[in-house]
Order: C-alpha cells, then sequence, then structure tokens
C-alpha cells in the first residue's frame, strides 16, 4: 500500500506538461488577439472613444433591454461607447506597461550585473538599495512622485520603471555570481578582455533566461500598476481612455450601471491572466528551478 | 548566531537609513517647498523670510541632517493640512490600518493553506483544477477591481455587508477579502508547489515504508517542513498588503493610513506624506526583521547559507 501511494506522489512528467502548453497556447493567443485590438483600434472601434451622445447616456449592453445595437457593451454617463474606449484603452495599459517593464529591466540588469559581477563593496551597496526599494510601500512613492513632477504619459513610465527594478537586479544578480565562477569567464579574463566586454559579451547572455521569465511575470504587474495609478487618478491623463479611469468613473454608478466597471476590470483582469500564463509557462520551460 | 542577529539589526538599520534619504528627497523633487506653504501671491520678501525661517537656504546635507535627526526622534513636522504632529495622525489611524492588513492576511491564509495542501495532496484532480483557476483568477484579478465587484455585489445587490466605512466586524469582511485575494492566490500556489516537494522527498518516502499512517506522513512530517517557506512570504506579503491597503482604504472608505496618505498627496501635504512612507517602510523592515529571526529558529541551516552570501 505504501508503495502506491508513494507511486501517485511522483510528478508525472508527460500530462503536466501537456496542460501547461494548452495554457501557454491560451496565453498567447489571447494576448495577441488583445495586442492586434490595441494596435487596430482606430480601425476596429466603432466610435470614436472620446465622442459623448448625451441622448444615450447610461445605456446597457446590447444583451439587455435599453440596450443598443450600435453600443454592444452599452455606454457611460456622457454618453461614450464602453467597447471604443476599452479597445482604445488598451494601446495605454500594453504600451505603458511594455515600456515601463523595459526600462525597469534596463536599470535592474544593470545594477544586478555589477552587483554580481564586481562582489564585495559594490555588491553590499546595491543591495541595501534593493532592500530599501522592498521597504517603501511603491505605490506611494509613485503617488507622490507623479503628483510633485505632474502626471504625464512620459513620468507615469519613468516612475514605474524606477520603483519595480528591484526584481531583476535580485535575479540577475544571483545568477551572475555562478557565472562569474565559470571556466568560460576566467578565459575571457585571461585573453585581456576589459570587465565590461566580459560583462556584456560573456556573462549577460547566459543570464537571459531569467531576465526573460521576470520580465513577463512584471509586465503582468505593470499593467495593474498603471490602472491602479490611473485609478487613482494619477495616471495618463483625460481625455485619453484609459481602464484604470475607466474603472474610477464606474465607481459612481455601481448601484445603477454595473457595465461601467464591470467590463474596462474584465479587460485588465484577461490581460494580465494572458501574460501571467505566459510567464509561468515560460518559466517551466526555460528554468524550472527559478522561483520568481 | 548573535553575530547573526548583529548584522541582520544593522543591515536593518542601513535599510532605514535609505528610506529617510528617499523620503528626505521627496520634498525636495517638488522644487521649493516654500511656494507650496504660501499663498500664490506672497510678495518675494515673504518666500525669502520663510525660505529662512525653513533653513531651505543651508546646504542640503546640513537639511538632510537635521531632518533625519528630527525624524528619529518621530518628529516629522506639522502636516499642512490639519496643523497637527504628522506623527499623531498617523498613530490616530494606522491601528484600522493594522487591522484590515491582519484581517486580510488572515483571510488569505486560512483559505489559501489548506487549498494548496489538499490541491497537493489530490494532483491532478477536480479540486486541483478548480484551485488552479482560482489562483490565476485571483492573481489577475486588481484589488481595485473585485473591491468594486464585491461591492457592487455583497453591498448593493444583496446588502449583506455595508459598502463603506469602519463600523463594526461587518463592515471589515469585503475591505479584507479584496485586500487578501491576492495574496491568497500567491500563498496557495506556494503551499500546492511545496508540498508537492516535500511529498516526493525520501524522508517521506522512507516514512511511509516503515508503515506509519499516511495521516501522520502528511501532517507530521511533511507539513511541518512544507510550511517553512510559507513563513517568509507571509512577511513579504505583508508589505505587499501595506501597499495594496492604500487602494483597498481608498475604495471602501476604511479611515486607515492608507485613505489619509492619499489624502495628504492630493493635498501637497509633504510632511504627512514623509511620515507616513517612513512609518510603513520602518514596520515593513521590522516585521520582516522578527520573521527573519523566527526563521533562523525553525531552520538552523539558514544563518550558515546567509553569512556566506
Amino acid at each position: 500500500m505504501s508503495v502506491v501511494a508513494s507511486d501517485a506522489a511522483i510528478p508525472l512528467a508527460a500530462p503536466s506538461r501537456r496542460r501547461v502548453s494548452f495554457r501557454a497556447v491560451f496565453g498567447l493567443s489571447v494576448l495577441l488577439l488583445l495586442g492586434g485590438a490595441a494596435v487596430l483600434a482606430p480601425q476596429l472601434a466603432p466610435w470614436e472613444p472620446g465622442k459623448q451622445m448625451l441622448l444615450k447616456r447610461l445605456r446597457p449592453p446590447v444583451w439587455q433591454a435599453r440596450g443598443l445595437r450600435e453600443h454592444p457593451l452599452g455606454t457611460d454617463h456622457l454618453g461614450r461607447d464602453i467597447l471604443s474606449r476599452i479597445l482604445y484603452g488598451g494601446r495605454i495599459s500594453l504600451g505603458v506597461g511594455l515600456t515601463a517593464v523595459t526600462l525597469a529591466a534596463l536599470i535592474g540588469v544593470s545594477l544586478g550585473l555589477c552587483a554580481g559581477f564586481f562582489g564585495g563593496r559594490t555588491d553590499a551597496f546595491i543591495m541595501r538599495v534593493v532592500d530599501v526599494f522592498l521597504a517603501i510601500p511603491y505605490i506611494l512613492l509613485a503617488m507622490g512622485v507623479v503628483f510633485a513632477l505632474g502626471p504625464s504619459l512620459l513620468n507615469v513610465i519613468l516612475v514605474m520603471g524606477a520603483t519595480r527594478w528591484v526584481q531583476f537586479a535580485r535575479i540577475v544578480r544571483a545568477d551572475v555570481l555562478s557565472i562569474r565562477e565559470r571556466e568560460f569567464v576566467a578565459g575571457a579574463r585571461a585573453r585581456g578582455n576589459r570587465p565590461l566586454r566580459v560583462l556584456l559579451r560573456h556573462v549577460l547572455p547566459n543570464a537571459l533566461t531569467p531576465i526573460i521569465v521576470v520580465a513577463t511575470l512584471e509586465l503582468a504587474f505593470m499593467i495593474i500598476y498603471e490602472s491602479a495609478l490611473s485609478f487613482l487618478g494619477l495616471g495618463v491623463q483625460p481625455p485619453t481612455p484609459t481602464w484604470g479611469w475607466m474603472l474610477s468613473d464606474g465607481r459612481n454608478y455601481l448601484a445603477n450601471a454595473w457595465w461601467l466597471a464591470t467590463f474596462p476590470g474584465l479587460a485588465i483582469m484577461l490581460t494580465v491572466l494572458a501574460v501571467n500564463l505566459l510567464g509561468d509557462w515560460l518559466r517551466d520551460t526555460l528554468d524550472p528551478r527559478l522561483k520568481v | 548566531m548573535l553575530g547573526y542577529v548583529t548584522r541582520r539589526l544593522l543591515q536593518s538599520l542601513g535599510v532605514l537609513l535609505g528610506v529617510s534619504v528617499i523620503v528626505f528627497g521627496l520634498l525636495h523633487l517638488t522644487g521649493d517647498p516654500t511656494r507650496l506653504l504660501l499663498p500664490l501671491e506672497a510678495r518675494e520678501e515673504d518666500v525669502r523670510q520663510l525660505r529662512a525661517l525653513l533653513g531651505l537656504d543651508d546646504p542640503l546635507y546640513v537639511q538632510y541632517a537635521r531632518f533625519l535627526g528630527r525624524a528619529v526622534q518621530g518628529d516629522f513636522g506639522l502636516s499642512f493640512k490639519h496643523q497637527l504632529p504628522a506623527l499623531t495622525l498617523i498613530f490616530q489611524t494606522l491601528p484600522a490600518t493594522l487591522q484590515l492588513t491582519a484581517a486580510g492576511l488572515g483571510f488569505a491564509l486560512v483559505v489559501a493553506v489548506p487549498a494548496g495542501i489538499l490541491a497537493a495532496l489530490k494532483r491532478n484532480s477536480l479540486l486541483d483544477a478548480i484551485c488552479s483557476v482560482g489562483v490565476l483568477l485571483g492573481q489577475a484579478m486588481p484589488v481595485y477591481w473585485l473591491g468594486l465587484l464585491l461591492i457592487m455585489v455583497f453591498a448593493v445587490g444583496l446588502g449583506w455587508f455595508p459598502a463603506a466605512g469602519r463600523d463594526g466586524p461587518a463592515s471589515l469582511v469585503l475591505p479584507a477579502a479584496a485586500l487578501g485575494a491576492f495574496s491568497m492566490a500567491r500563498i496557495a500556489r506556494m503551499a500546492r508547489s511545496g508540498m508537492l516537494e516535500v511529498l516526493a522527498q525520501d524522508y517521506v518516502r522512507t516514512a511511509r515504508a516503515a508503515g506509519i499512517r499516511a495521516f501522520v506522513v502528511t501532517y507530521k512530517y511533511a507539513l511541518k517542513n512544507a510550511a517553512i517557506p510559507l513563513v517568509t512570504i507571509v512577511g513579504l506579503e505583508f508589505g505587499v498588503l501595506l501597499g495594496g491597503a492604500v487602494i483597498t482604504e481608498t475604495i471602501f472608505a476604511w479611515p486607515g493610513v492608507g485613505r489619509l496618505a492619499v489624502d495628504a498627496i492630493f493635498s501637497r501635504d509633504y510632511p504627512l506624506v514623509q511620515a507616513i512612507v517612513a512609518v510603513l517602510a520602518t514596520t515593513f523592515v521590522l516585521i520582516n526583521l522578527v520573521i527573519d529571526l523566527v526563521y533562523t529558529y525553525l531552520d538552523p541551516r539558514i544563518v550558515y547559507v546567509r553569512s556566506l552570501r
């Protein structure tokens, strides 16, 4: 009996791998669909996202009574088409998310490389800075800074990147610590390469896998982060439609217009879900040891 | 062990020093703080006088030293808006936030740990599938949206719980559920993978081979070892929750530090913002210090590994 029990505990590789890749395919397709919809928003959207039609205020989605066929997901309190606004909002969410992750990766990877490669005091200093950023509630810091500098697209991206580089630094540092001991690094040094060249040509390419995985998972986070700032009124400013703003607008109509707050939230959830599925799959396939 | 504790204490102090630099920098980001304090039509002479009064003409490092000296004594200055010491305001609202955070974390743990363990024990079952869908949704749902949905369904629709405010235990349910959901997903995931890992260990197989009952093996041998990484996660999760509380409190009009902070930011009440960031960061550092020390007690190997680093 005990033999049977332990058999069941040993993970069966084949079925779980098949299930993981189904998830990845699902995530990737949803993401491509959403990305495509965001890029093609001007062509796809039935209405101008900012067009107010006050005679058609607060119309429910098409399947409810009073719903209109030309507004499949209904209209908001100013009579703007929800579907069109969600399509346009995706441009901000995905665009800002991708840029902010890139920025965070640039900062984090550079610092992580330096910490891991040079070690000693450099390492100790950088890791303490990492601890400081872990300790500060990043959303408050971001709000404070964005408010002080003024909420603009650029400031939002800068602040998001500057507060979320920590994961990259930690993971890269840990990887570099082991890579730098390998023979090819010693070889590259012995050939008289300068440290910067060794770092960029020999160490960095070998640390790419975890960077890709972290970047994917952080993208999901950044999308939530951006819409949180928008929700609090500190994101990209109106009239640009963002999912966070739409949610924040919908807050005042929870009792009589459920669709205002529901659909933008669904859009955020679906996007984050897709990115997470992709990230999980990347991690399991590329580097199962990685714990992010 | 004592060496480790000392080093860890010094590290925490270093982190707090770093936090103070950032908090100090926050005020100077706006350029000239006197412009915030005086009405727009203030005369140039008044501005100069106030600058001198506040010591803003001194070199930055002198200002920083003065700021740090006061902050260590708990003096962050008067809140511009409330005209009360910033720290007093924080201590008035901190209990509400800690209550919300603890309830959120408690809710997350109570649901997530059993769910994760059961999912691991019944791997690839329907229960496991339901769990992983729950985890995926929980991780993808932003707290502000979940909060709105909960209000829509349970407050507006069914009328079971109040939609806002802090008034008795019933008012705690929705905010705690919204705040705890994300952590719940993460903890359930950790519990499941941790448990799977432990179940595959040799000592579990040995215990089973020795004929020890499955129940004892699972709950005494495996669970104890799977609990260790969970302790660290709880520490980090606490920081996530404190950050999430800012948004949750805004949605549910919960009178805590988070709402105070949002309010302070929008009214450019910089001393208050500085004090809140400093207090929350200190709380986070202290909790993680305690957890690290508990951790070394649970797993003595940790000290050795960390000191090698």
